[in-house]
Parts: C-alpha cells; sequence; structure tokens
C-alpha cells in the first residue's frame, strides 16, 4: 500500500505531439492517499483510461512522473508496480475453474499453497462465489465473470492499489447496483487504494470518497461528491454532474455587480478582482424557485420525472432549468424565477470566479 | 401449440434435389458396385459382403491404410504446432499485416497438380534446385525416385509447404480476436509467456484449430493429386496412399467391386475420425 503521487504528467499517443491538442493527457499533478477510494469521472475520451494504465504501468507518459511512496516507478513495468487492475470487460482464464482464476496472481508469484487457500477463501467469501469455486470460469453469467475479475484484483493483500476500469458496462442494471455497494463495502473491509474510473456520475458518487474530473485530458476539480454538487470549480462539473445539470447564463460584470439579461444578479460573495473573459453565471436548477417577483420568462417544457418537476424557462434565448416541487406551470406561462444567492456563482472563461461571502453563508 | 407449416418441404425440396444428383445418386452407384461382380455389358451378379471381407481381410489395404494413417499424422504434428508458432511471429497490426497475409495465402492458390509437378522437378536429384544442391553441394544422397525415405521426405516437405498457411491463417483470426484487456491483466496478474499462451492465447484459438485440424485431416486423408504427381505412389508402393491405391484397383485393374467396397470404408473411416475428433473438441462447450 502506499501513497500515488503523479509529477507533471502529460501523455500523447502521437510521437512527436505539436500543440497541446496532441496531448491525450495534458499536465496532470495528483496526490492519491493511502486507502483512499477515489473516482475518475469524465465523458468518454477525456483520458481517463490513458492516466488510469499510466498508473498502472500498462503505458509510459511522454513526460512525468509516476511515484509510488516516493519511490519513481516510471518505467517500471505493470508486474513489478504490484498494481491490480479490473478491466471494462470481464477478463477471465477460461479453462480454469473459479478457484484457480483467483489463485493464478498468487501463484505466479510464488505465494505457498497454503497461503493462497487461505485467501482464495477469504475472497470467494467477500464476492459471495464459496459455492461456484469449482465451475469452470468459462460458463458463468457476466456479473459473476466481473466478480472473478474483481477477485483476482483483490486477492493479493500486497497490492499499492486497485483500479476499476468502468467494470459495470456489461453488468445489467439490476444487478449494477448490488455490485457497486459490494465495492464499497470491500473497499472497507481491505482498505486497499482503489480507482474508479467512470463516465457515470451516481457510479462515482456512490464509490467514492474523492470525485476527480477531468475533461478533454486535464484534471477539472478534485472534491468529495458534495463538493463537487454544491460548487462545481468549471462550468463543465456543473453540466456533468447533477441531473439535470447546473443552469449557465451569460453574464456581464458592471461596477461589481453580475448582469444576466440587463437584471442584476445577487452572488454567493465577492467577484475575483481583475476577473475577465467569457462570464457566465451558474446556479443548479434545485435552487432556481418559482415566485411572484424575480426575472421573469416563459415556460417552454415541463418534464415530470417523479418526486419533483423540471420547468425549463426560455428568458432572451437562454434556457434555464428550475426544479420545482407541487404543481408546475403549464408550458407558456410567464413565471417569475428567484436565485438562491448563495448558491449564485460567476464564471469566468469556465473557472469559477466568485468567493463565498466569509461567515454569513457559513452561519 | 406447434404451428405445422407443409410448405417448408417445398424449400427443402431444391437443396435435396441438388444433393440427390451430386452425392446421393453417384453414392448409390458405388454402393450397387460394392456388393455385385461384373464382366461388363451391364451384367450383374451379387457378391453380397463378399468385396468388403476380401478388402478388409487384405494386406495391401492394411498397408496402404497404414501409410495413409502415418502421412496424416506427420503433417498434422508438423502443420499445426507450426501454424500456430507462425501465427503467433505474425505481427498484428501496421504494414506487415497485408504483406504476411498474401505471402501466407500464395500457397494455397496454387492448384494442386501444379504443387505436385513443381515439387517433382524441384525434388529431381540432377536438375532440381533442391535435388542438385543436397546431392552435388552438401553431398547428401538424396534421390526420391530411389529411395522411400527421400520419397517420403518430399511427399511431407511439399504438403506442409502447401497447406501449413492454412492453418496459420486460422489462427491467426484466432489470436487477433483476444482483446488487449486479456493481455494486459495477464502482465497485471504476472503470467509468464507461457502461461499466456496455455491460458489465454491456445484456449481462444481452440475453436478454429478444431476446425483447421479437422479440414486438415480430411484433405490430407484423401490427398490424392500432389503424391500422384510427386511419386505416382512410388518408389515401389512406398508413397502409395489409399486414393492411390483405389485409383489403381479401380482403374488400373478395373476391380470394380472391390474398389467400390474399399471406397465405402474409405469414407466410413473418414467420417468417423472426423466425427470422433470433433465431439472430443466439443464436449467441453456443451455443458
Amino acid at each position: 500500500m502506499a501513497k500515488i503521487t503523479l509529477k507533471n504528467l502529460r501523455h500523447s499517443y502521437y510521437p512527436n505531439p505539436k500543440g497541446p491538442d496532441d496531448f491525450a493527457l495534458k499536465e496532470v499533478d495528483l496526490d492519491w492517499q493511502d486507502g483512499g477510494a477515489y473516482a475518475l469521472l469524465g465523458p468518454s475520451g477525456c483520458g481517463k483510461s490513458t492516466l488510469l494504465n499510466i498508473i498502472s504501468g500498462l503505458l509510459e507518459p511522454s513526460e512525468g512522473q509516476i511515484l509510488f511512496d516516493g519511490q519513481d516507478v516510471t518505467k517500471l513495468p505493470p508486474d513489478q508496480r504490484d498494481i491490480a487492475q479490473v478491466f471494462q470487460f470481464p477478463v477471465i482464464y477460461d479453462t480454469m475453474t473459479v478457484r484457480q482464476n483467483l489463485a493464478f496472481p498468487l501463484k505466479n508469484r510464488g505465494v505457498d499453497p497454503a497461503t493462497i487457500e487461505k485467501r482464495v477463501a477469504e475472497i470467494a467469501e467477500m464476492l459471495e462465489v464459496t459455492d461456484i469455486l469449482d465451475r469452470k470460469a468459462a460458463g458463468l453469467s457476466p456479473d459473476n465473470k466481473q466478480k472473478i475479475s474483481m477477485g483476482r484484483g483483490l486477492v493479493r493483500d500486497d497490492v499499492n492499489v486497485v483500479m476499476f476500469d468502468e467494470p459495470l458496462t456489461v453488468i445489467d442494471p439490476h444487478l449494477k447496483w448490488k455490485l457497486r455497494t459490494k465495492l464499497k463495502e470491500l473497499h472497507q473491509r481491505v482498505s486497499h487504494t482503489m480507482i474508479y474510473v467512470t463516465h457515470d456520475q451516481t457510479e462515482a458518487l456512490t464509490f467514492a470518497d474523492q470525485v476527480v474530473v477531468m475533461q478533454d485530458g486535464e484534471v477539472v476539480q478534485i472534491g468529495t461528491p458534495e463538493e463537487l454538487f454544491e460548487r462545481p470549480a468549471h462550468t463543465f462539473v456543473g453540466h456533468f454532474i447533477g441531473s439535470p445539470g447546473m443552469n449557465v447564463l451569460p453574464a456581464t460584470i458592471k461596477d461589481g455587480q453580475a448582469l444576466f439579461n440587463g437584471t442584476a444578479v445577487a452572488l454567493e460573495g465577492p467577484i475575483h478582482p481583475g476577473t475577465k473573459g467569457t462570464l457566465e453565471i451558474g446556479i443548479r436548477p434545485e435552487f432556481v424557485s418559482l415566485g411572484d417577483t424575480g426575472i421573469a420568462g416563459t415556460v417552454s417544457r415541463v418534464s415530470d420525472v417523479g418526486r419533483h418537476a423540471v420547468v425549463q424557462v426560455t428568458i432572451a434565448d437562454t434556457k434555464i432549468s428550475a426544479v420545482v416541487n407541487g404543481t408546475p406551470p403549464a408550458t407558456g406561462d410567464t413565471v417569475h424565477l428567484q436565485l438562491t444567492a448563495a448558491q449564485t456563482r460567476l464564471y469566468a472563461d469556465g473557472w469559477i470566479a466568485s468567493t463565498p461571502a466569509q461567515k454569513e453563508s457559513a452561519a | 401449440m406447434k404451428t405445422e407449416n407443409q410448405k417448408a418441404w417445398f424449400f427443402v425440396a431444391p437443396v435435396l434435389l441438388l444433393v440427390a444428383f451430386n452425392a446421393i445418386i453417384p453414392m448409390m452407384t458405388v454402393v450397387n458396385y460394392s456388393v455385385q461382380e461384373t464382366f461388363g455389358d451391364n451384367l450383374f451378379f451379387w457378391e453380397g459382403l463378399t468385396w468388403f471381407e476380401q478388402i478388409l481381410r487384405s494386406e495391401r489395404f492394411h498397408a496402404a491404410l497404414g501409410r495413409q494413417f502415418f502421412f496424416t499424422f506427420m503433417i498434422l504434428i508438423i502443420e499445426v504446432p507450426l501454424g500456430i508458432a507462425i501465427a503467433l511471429a505474425m505481427p498484428r497490426q501496421g504494414f506487415w499485416v497485408p504483406v504476411c497475409l498474401v505471402l501466407m495465402a500464395l500457397p494455397m492458390l496454387i492448384p494442386w497438380n501444379v504443387v505436385g509437378a513443381m515439387w517433382n522437378i524441384f525434388a529431381l536429384p540432377d536438375i532440381g534446385l533442391l535435388g542438385y544442391f543436397l546431392n552435388h553441394v552438401l553431398g547428401i544422397n538424396y534421390d526420391m525416385t530411389q529411395d522411400p525415405v527421400a520419397a517420403w521426405i518430399t511427399i511431407i516437405g511439399m504438403d506442409v509447404w502447401h497447406w501449413t498457411s492454412l492453418v496459420v491463417l486460422l489462427a491467426y483470426a484466432g489470436l487477433v480476436s483476444i482483446p488487449d484487456a486479456y493481455y494486459q491483466a495477464a502482465k497485471i496478474d504476472g503470467a509468464s509467456n507461457w502461461s499466456v499462451f496455455r491460458y489465454i492465447q491456445l484456449p481462444k484459438m481452440k475453436n478454429v484449430l478444431t476446425i483447421a485440424i479437422l479440414l486438415r485431416f480430411m484433405d490430407s486423408f484423401n490427398i490424392y493429386t500432389e503424391p500422384f504427381v510427386l511419386t505416382g505412389g512410388g518408389p515401389g508402393n512406398s508413397t502409395t496412399l489409399l486414393s492411390i491405391d483405389l485409383v489403381k484397383i479401380a482403374l488400373g485393374q478395373f476391380d470394380l467391386g472391390p474398389a467400390a467396397a474399399m471406397s465405402l470404408i474409405y469414407f466410413a473411416i473418414t467420417l468417423f475420425v472426423s466425427w470422433l475428433f470433433y465431439t472430443l473438441m466439443t464436449k467441453d462447450d456443451l455443458n
């Protein structure tokens, strides 16, 4: 077990990268604390699998270093890094039984048979596969196969990190939830560092203590699920997390006041000094309410999602969503929007540019 | 309740007709010959199972059958491992893939009698490239027209040259279908190269290899043209395989009855071995 440090990591799949666009991974500096449960969240093609493969050693980065407990492992092959990885599609050794599959990583490292048997029994019990230990692995259902893949990752107790590369892709929806809970439970029991790669926010937010959000080869924000939801550091995080995502409204500044469509909008606190660029106001639909006063707009769509309704209001070509409990207005109605000031933030060129007012909001 | 629809027979009928004309009817004439004696003029005498008994007791048949099994065994034991080895060594991506594939396919595109003729000339001791080189450059006494061992080596070499590609291409198809994740997982699990071959590559190639071995078995067991052109079954009878012997009996001696009986036995053996092999190989997949 170890703390993993990524230092000035960059990677390009081209032999001679020209501009920053040639890099699948742009300048990543990250610390993964020992024993943490991390999720690496981002849309397809954002570089999360590249990052994972660099940590596991399947890829050598173009630039930068990977340190395990301060020791440089950048040039080490995967089998010498003491890591485990679970892949998107279950990888099992067809001709072996479940037991032999689980024992394989230990056997290859010359662990004595008694210890192997003990570890396999423990892991099988955790994964609830004890009753199928002596079956041929080839005939198992996809979710059991993926369990076996996970088991091979977890069976070694000397691993520095266990990585999961979208492991629930091929699992049926009703089993996804079960396996996800299982994983969380396993993390608590084995306390290995775990990194879980996914593009599914629910998976990331339920599994991880810390979520690393990536976009276009860059880390956009690192934080607890609450932090990401409450205070997205980038409009992308706001969009990507939450359903529906954060509202982003074009804005201007005048005399230290943020304006939307000519109307002053109260923010969480002061705007960063010297803010310029493309300005936007971000607020989550959960904090937009309908009232008698406020910014006027026309309801353009109402979707009832069960527990509440999402009302889309159009104001001068900008669409704003609001979560409404109770009876929603009808399409075409004129409504007034009220934005909760403490949850309204300013973004410049995508990045957050307002500071929460001290004490006031905390109290 | 199941719907009964007799119209389905109409769709099967054309195939049935086709198979009847190109397989069943010719085969029935063979069955007809195998139980009768004829002296020409369309005169037939009932013989029962005499010809079958005669063939099964005949030492000539035993010898030819032995040679046939030896030939098939030799080419399988060379072509299958060699084919797998070449497939493993072939590049999986890049510029050389199509080059390798075309080079591999070339021998299979050459007509069988041409292969026989090529190797005949190639191996002739005084004028052939191989024969001349062995005899006059290396000083090895090699003459496939006189020496049975040399004839066997040449005939097996020819088949290996002609047909290893089939195993290569099928094994290669099996190999490229293995997702990268398997190799990556094996690397992380600390598997040796041998383990990767034994537990990933070989199991993933099993189905295509079963087909490859089956095809090579049937083709080599029924082989005629190439050895006929190359050695004509000689020297003496040393390379007279079953099919060559069969043609000698049927067209050389015009013993149609025994030849027909032999054909049926020959067919039964091929069918039985193929069935046995395929059943054994696919046994695991069923449970």
